[in-house]
């Protein structure tokens, strides 16, 4: 144990190296999901039935193939497609980013069809436009119930992450890996990792409660200070499979 | 530069892959089985009431359910190197979507009206009697579509086993991959092996939870 430790705190800044790999491809992932979510979420709400089709087919499909198998069709197929190599932060991005964008298209699609009827039928008797309409009464509030199950995806999409040591990028997991083996510390090594990642968890759900609290507050309502330090809502940690399949 | 695609080396691992299915396939039905069940002990115990049992084990299933699957993998083979792989594979799937299902359980037993709980008091049931023949029957019953899509995220992530040197369907792709440079071939055949499996049970959990009217 103490071998473990003492090799752990004398190569810090390789701990930091990888922490930054790995906080990297999680923010970087998480954008890259958020901005398709909303892509999908919207274009599933839409009145185009080809926006609808589209939206439907593309998420399926990228919700049931499997991140691990997408990551590695990425890593390891499409420079053989294509002809050129993607870097191994850039593959995983790319998979996170997709696979949990299409996930987060169904919280983005349930949350616009939770605001009561009422609210678009009134932006719409108050002569807006429909962007006005969106931005001004519909998001505000949708953007409230998307939170939690936004957090719930966060934290997978960080349990993901130690996929990139599989495709040799230099992350967490990969660096504590090379100290596991350097110092035969197996027990500790991995414990240690676990609890770096659950520390990462825990302040992405603050930091989370953060902002639910903030969008709660702009809709005029409170939340206690103290729920800012609750943990993770106790609902699915996965939206239901096929949200959106045939009805 | 065009790729030619390889319809032989899709032939060729066809056999392989299916071999590797039916792996994963025994390591999702094992290890859904086993987060069922110990699903269900987490969170009757979750209302054992005294903190003693309460606090460790939402403890327990907190840390479990906010750390990644990949390195408790990684860690329980490395750390029991006698046992066989896909044992560890299975126990390690199970516990960690265990913690995800006493969530489930949770939420269905605190679905079941205070009545019924009342009830069986006034008639002065057992505890033990309490819980198999009136509060399990009925929260067991609204879990069940959970339990079924989160065998379906599982599956999955069965392909995480291989990194343990479990056979399952994306080593073997890998394998022959590697040995015949058809890596676009055989992970895309991967992919739609999972497409073809996953999506047609989704779609039967969907009728399952409108019959049992979610």
């Amino acid at each position: 144990m103490a071998d473990f430790y003492s090799y752990f705190f004398d190569h810090m800044s390789a701990v930091w190296s990888g922490l930054l790999v790995t906080v990297e491809a999680t923010v970087l992932g998480s954008v890259v999901a958020l901005a398709l979510s909303f892509v999908f979420g919207f274009a599933a709400g839409s009145r185009l039935p080809l926006a609808r089709g589209v939206s439907r087919v593309v998420v399926e499909f990228l919700r049931g193939t499997s991140l691990y198998v997408q990551l590695f069709w990425l890593y390891y197929a499409f420079p053989l497609l294509a002809g050129y190599e993607l870097s191994p932060l850039f593959c995983g991005v790319v998979a996170l980013g997709m696979n949990y964008g299409a996930y987060g298209s169904e919280v983005v699609r349930g949350a616009l069809n939770a605001v009561p009827k009422a609210q678009w039928e009134a932006a719409v008797a108050l002569n807006m436009t429909p962007l006005q309409r969106m931005r001004r009464v519909i998001l505000p509030q949708a953007w409230v119930q998307m939170i939690p199950s936004f957090t719930n995806l966060l934290i997978q999409l960080l349990k993901c992450t130690p996929l990139l040591w599989l495709i040799s990028a230099a992350d967490l997991t990969t660096v504590v890996q090379q100290m596991r083996d350097r110092t035969g510390a197996t027990t500790w090594a991995y414990l240690t990792l676990l609890v770096i990642y659950f520390v990462l968890a825990y302040a992405l759900t603050l930091l989370m409660n953060a902002l639910e609290r903030h969008a709660k507050s702009r809709l005029g309502l409170r939340t206690d200070r103290r729920s800012l330090l609750r943990r993770r809502g106790a609902g699915p940690a996965r939206e239901p499979e096929t949200a959106g399949g045939p009805s | 530069m065009s790729y030619e695609w390889d319809w032989d080396a899709v032939r060729d691992s066809l056999p392989l892959l299916w071999h590797g299915f039916l792996t994963t396939l025994l390591a999702t039905v094992l290890g859904t089985a086993v987060a069922a069940v110990l699903g269900l002990l987490v969170a009757v115990a979750g209302r054992v009431p005294t903190r003693l049992v309460t606090v460790p084990v939402r403890a327990v299933t907190e840390f479990v359910r906010s750390t990644p699957l990949l390195v408790q993998l990684v860690g329980a083979y490395a750390v029991f190197n006698t046992v066989d792989p896909l044992t560890i594979g299975v126990a390690v799937l199970g516990i960690h979507y265990a913690s995800y299902l006493s969530e489930v359980y949770r939420a269905g037993i605190d679905a079941v009206p205070k009545g019924q709980w009342e009830a069986c008091r006034a008639l002065s049931m057992s505890p033990r009697r309490t819980w198999q023949a009136v509060i399990l029957p009925q929260a067991v019953r609204k879990v069940l579509p959970a339990l079924g899509n989160y065998g379906i995220s599982m599956f999955k992530e069965t392909p995480f086993l291989a990194v343990i040197t479990v056979q399952e369907m994306v080593a073997k792709a890998r394998e022959y991959g590697a040995d015949h440079f058809t890596y676009a071939e055989t992970f895309t055949l991967a992919g739609l092996f999972f497409l073809a499996a996953s999506y047609p049970t989704s779609l039967l959990m969907r009728k399952l939870e409108k019959r049992l009217g979610h």
